[in-house]
């Protein structure tokens, strides 16, 4: 369970923000999360609940934007949607593929009161 | 933090700044910065620091993955003893809780540091680092770090180290690459433990794990290998002589490595780091 020291990570970097755009409240924090990140959504939202508390961000919504995998085949340059575990070309079946997106892990916005 | 470096910003997001700058009012009147950071920002950023610190001294510093009990600490053993002196290793054991594997490296006469983590369940960048401080780099051409036993943290958190394994022994099925993907992918080279262990397990069929593999378009390559009976170990130290050799050249050529899959946030720092050496934070080791 390592999605409470995500969110440890994600309030800190959050914290830093705020203080610097002299808010006194978070309301929102916009995240991109990929499959292929290793953080698993209902596990983070269900440490977002516990770790927030008593923060500046502690009502703060935690909004997830789920990023689809998809993939770019190295022999015939197809690109398509692809699962976890089977990152193959969609057209051809080659597995030497290049990922384009489905790792994200990223904290893309903040909203923020003053 | 690194607002200024500019180490937040990959091709994949830059557009979002051009679309109309860092502020953004709401239709409720809220404020909306853009932030754009990795999820594990300071993380990431400790971890790129404590690859210089390791490419300072030269040293290939390699994390090793996987479930508990797969074979990490009997390998690392079994490497030591084939290795007779030719490289010299330290090892730094990462485990929730006893001194256990360290002291079993220490009477194999390496140096090794063990860190408790507690209740976290991986080690991080900040933990290596306070590691580094009871290590001496200096004399070492390869550093181990043996990660808690878990198959699915350790890979979210980059250490700044260079190369990742991830060993998978025979007893635990031939389909953890496909059940355990994320840490599965990140992995330089796959290892295969506990092969002495096969006569008994018809259904463990290494092909079908390598086939698991390259499902994850993983192109790393396979070692199976027995720290109890010695099978596999020449080709696995034949792997770090090489990977020691593409790490000098690397380092001699102004770079360095880095693991097969490193977090977006890595690969930022990456970038930000080697594109222009003296950006603005001194948290630079002084040690
Ligand atoms: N038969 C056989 N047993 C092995 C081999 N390697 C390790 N073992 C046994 O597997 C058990 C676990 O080995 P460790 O080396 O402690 O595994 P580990 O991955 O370091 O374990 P944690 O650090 O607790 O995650 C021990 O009982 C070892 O003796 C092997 O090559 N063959
Ligand atoms: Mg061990
Ligand atoms: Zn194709
Ligand atoms: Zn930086």
């Amino acid at each position: 369970m390592h999605e409470l020291s995500v969110c440890q990570s994600i309030l800190s970097q959050v914290e830093t923000v705020a203080e610097e755009n002299s808010a006194t409240t978070v309301s929102l924090i916009h995240l991109q999360i990929g499959p292929l990140s290793g953080v698993e959504v209902p596990l983070l939202k269900n440490a977002w609940t516990i770790a927030r508390a008593d923060t500046l961000a502690s009502e703060a919504e935690l909004e997830i934007e789920e990023m689809p995998i998809t993939i770019r085949c190295s022999q015939c340059g197809q690109v398509s949607r692809a699962k976890v575990n089977r990152m193959i070309c969609g057209q051809c079946g080659e597995w030497r593929t290049q990922l384009i997106s489905g790792d994200e892990m990223l904290l893309r916005s903040i909203e923020l009161e003053k | 933090m690194c607002d200024t470096c500019g180490c937040n910003i990959t091709s994949g997001n830059e557009h979002f700044l051009q679309e109309g700058g860092k502020l953004a009012q709401t239709e409720s009147g809220r404020e909306a910065v853009e932030v754009l950071q990795g999820l594990l920002h300071e993380n990431d950023h400790q971890a790129s620091h404590n690859r210089d610190h390791f490419d300072h001294h030269q040293v290939l510093a390699i994390n090793l993955m996987s479930s508990p009990g797969s074979g990490k600490t009997s390998l690392l053993e079994a490497t030591i003893e084939a290795l007779n002196g030719e490289l010299r290793v330290g090892v730094v054991e990462g485990d929730l809780e006893t001194e256990n594997d360290a002291n079993r490296i220490r009477q194999k006469g390496v140096p090794a540091h063990q860190i408790s983590t507690g209740s976290a369940c991986h080690l991080d960048a900040h933990m290596v680092h306070d590691a580094l401080h009871h290590m001496a780099l200096e004399p070492l051409d390869i550093l181990f770090i043996e990660n808690v036993g878990n198959l699915v943290c350790p890979a979210s958190f980059d250490l700044g180290h260079h190369r990742n394994i991830t060993l998978l022994s025979v007893t635990e099925g031939d389909d953890k690459p496909a059940k355990y993907p994320v840490i599965f992918r990140a992995a330089n080279l796959m290892l295969l433990t506990k092969v002495d262990l096969l006569p008994y397990l018809e259904e463990f069929d290494p092909a079908r794990a390598e086939h698991y593999l390259r499902h994850l378009s993983n192109p790393a390559e396979v070692i199976s290998l027995s720290a109890k009976d010695g099978t596999g170990l020449e080709p696995w130290i034949e792997w770090l002589r090489s990977e020691l050799s593409h790490y000098r050249e690397a380092l001699t050529a102004g770079s360095t490595l880095h693991p097969a899959i490193a977090p977006e946030g890595a690969v930022q720092h990456q970038h930000n780091h080697e594109g222009h050496q003296h950006h603005n934070h001194n948290q630079s080791e002084t040690r």
